[in-house]
């Protein structure tokens, strides 16, 4: 607890010094207030329309969670597959690499139509960006296994799914958990980008209050999407120090 | 007691003997081993001398069967020798996410042993090593020697007919390989099994084994294969005993006409 405060003291300043320096620009005149709403101002929203503004969150919560969640399971599930063998690895990569480049943005409408306005709808955008890098960064540890573990493996009479899930598996933990780091932020915004589209949650709020010029929600609804996607990377932090205490260098100090 | 032909006490299992015949090994169309025969007796201590890259450690994993020859036969006697070879690498290699004891016992894990008697046998090849109160932590936790007892243990841990080790030591400081090497001449002594220790060190090589051959720089051909003259129980008394300075001193000929 005490070294958690501590590591937030630092990163607490500049939120702080931007936080007055934005207040203070704005109140000398410098900037427009429907530009740039005060950072008094944003608060203000945020408590006046707290039941609305708790609610998006909670379905965005929701929505990027259970994404990010299918991402997680599939994501690690189809690395799991193309590290069986070079050939699954040559036909289906490229397809996997495919998923990365699809402008979410412009596909969003597409899945509107596929899964209709609503949840559904949100969780696929959600998944489509943040699968990647598990099956990226899975598959990449798998792939480093240490060769002369391989060999004791081999040696000893291993099966291969015996070598995958006593060796290469967890030896693949740390990268694995890397690559949920960064789904996580992307499930997130995934989310947010479907809720643009398919109508609820914090993007829908962001999207409804831009067309009222009310700069003020929409800065309130996205610094709750932050926080959002600040919770979730925690929360994996918290994980990956769970799984790798006693063994990762990079967990240990 | 000096150059006795039976060990004081009865060992626990017999070595396997080995034979190479013109065995051929490439990689890439490069051969690394050409046409390279030897012969090693049943619980022999063999080591290995050659300069970097000869084909040493590609030698080794023939002989474990980790990789096939091109052409030519690598054989044992007897030939049921599944699970009787164990390999220890330069590096300890341990699974980091294990305890002490579960990398000693994982060779029998993977053999389908159950957990029970494994761990049995675990604990007993960790106290042979000497590292008995360390069983239940972690590789991070321990220094590099007694990492490399731990791999010491884990390879133990089978009762192999044959322990190949390639330069095991190599990276520890002195004193800990002094020490590691008389536990390991001692653990041959007590099991009987054969032995081929990769090395780079000329002094340690004399210092462990019965016999030596030395290795030239292309295909591994031997250039020189040589027994020693030297007392059968070693301790560290022996590393300024005269008698080691000779059989370092002919190794060391051999491989000065070699580079
Ligand atoms: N799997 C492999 N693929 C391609 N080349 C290999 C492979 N293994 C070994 N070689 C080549 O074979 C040659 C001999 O390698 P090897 O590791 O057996 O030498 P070594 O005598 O053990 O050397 P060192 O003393 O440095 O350990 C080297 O030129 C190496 O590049
Ligand atoms: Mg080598």
């Amino acid at each position: 607890m005490r070294t958690a405060l501590r590591k937030a003291v630092p990163a607490a300043i500049p939120f702080l010094a931007i936080t007055i320096a934005i207040e203070s620009l704005v109140r000398a005149g410098w900037v427009k207030a429907w530009l740039v709403p005060p950072p008094s101002a944003i608060f203000q929203t945020i408590v006046r329309d707290a039941p609305e503004l708790f609610r998006a969150l909670a379905m965005t919560s929701f929505g990027a969670l259970t994404g990010f969640a299918l991402s997680a399971a599939f994501g690690i599930a189809i690395a799991v597959y193309l590290s069986s063998s070079r050939a699954i690895q040559q036909a289906f990569y490229p397809y996997a690499i495919f998923f990365q480049t699809v402008p979410i943005i412009a596909i969003a409408p597409l899945l509107v139509i596929w899964f209709g306005y609503g949840l559904r709808t949100v969780v696929a955008s959600a998944f489509i960006v943040s699968i990647f890098p598990v099956i990226a960064n899975t598959l990449s540890g798998i792939l480093s296994t240490d060769r002369a573990l391989r060999d004791l493996f081999s040696l000893y009479g291993a099966s291969r799914s015996a070598t995958l899930w006593k060796l290469s598996f967890p030896a693949a933990l740390p990268q694995i958990l890397t690559g949920l780091r960064i789904a996580g932020g992307l499930a997130v915004i995934g989310a947010i980008v479907g809720e643009f589209i398919g109508g609820q949650g914090l993007g829908a709020v962001v999207d409804v209050a831009r067309t009222q010029q009310r700069t003020d929600k929409v800065f309130a609804a996205v610094l709750l999407a932050s926080f959002l996607g600040l919770a979730l990377f925690g929360l994996i932090n918290l994980l990956s120090r769970v799984v790798l205490q006693r063994w990762h260098a990079s967990e240990q100090n | 007691m000096t150059e006795a032909t039976t060990p004081t006490t009865s060992p626990i299992t017999t070595g396997v003997a080995l034979r190479l015949h013109q065995v051929r090994r490439a990689f890439d169309s490069l051969p690394v081993i050409t046409s390279f025969s030897l012969n090693v007796d049943a619980g022999e201590f063999l080591a290995i001398l050659g300069p970097s890259g000869c084909g040493k450690s590609t030698l080794l994993r023939l002989i474990a069967g980790l990789i096939q020859p091109d052409s030519g036969t690598v054989s044992l006697s007897p030939a049921d020798t599944k699970f009787q070879t164990a390999y220890v690498f330069q590096d300890p290699h341990l699974l980091p996410w294990r305890t002490v004891l579960e990398n000693a016992a994982l060779p029998l894990e993977l053999m389908g042993v159950d957990r029970a008697p494994r761990l049995a046998k675990a604990h007993a090849a960790l106290a042979d090593v000497g590292l008995t109160e360390a069983e239940s932590r972690y590789p991070a936790q321990l220094s590099g020697g007694m990492r490399m007892r731990v791999s010491l243990a884990r390879a133990l841990v089978t009762e192999p007919r044959l322990l190949l080790l390639d330069e095991p030591f190599a990276a520890l400081d002195e004193i800990t390989r002094f020490r590691l090497d008389v536990s390991l001449r001692s653990l041959w002594l007590e099991r009987g099994m054969t032995v081929i220790f990769v090395t780079h060190s000329i002094t340690e090589a004399a210092f462990l084994a019965d016999r030596a051959i030395v290795l030239t720089g292309k295909g591994g051909i031997v250039k020189l294969d040589r027994r020693l003259n030297l007392p059968r129980v070693r301790n560290n008394d022996l590393r300024v005993n005269p008698q080691l300075a000779l059989e370092t001193q002919a190794l060391l000929t051999a491989m000065e006409e070699e580079s």
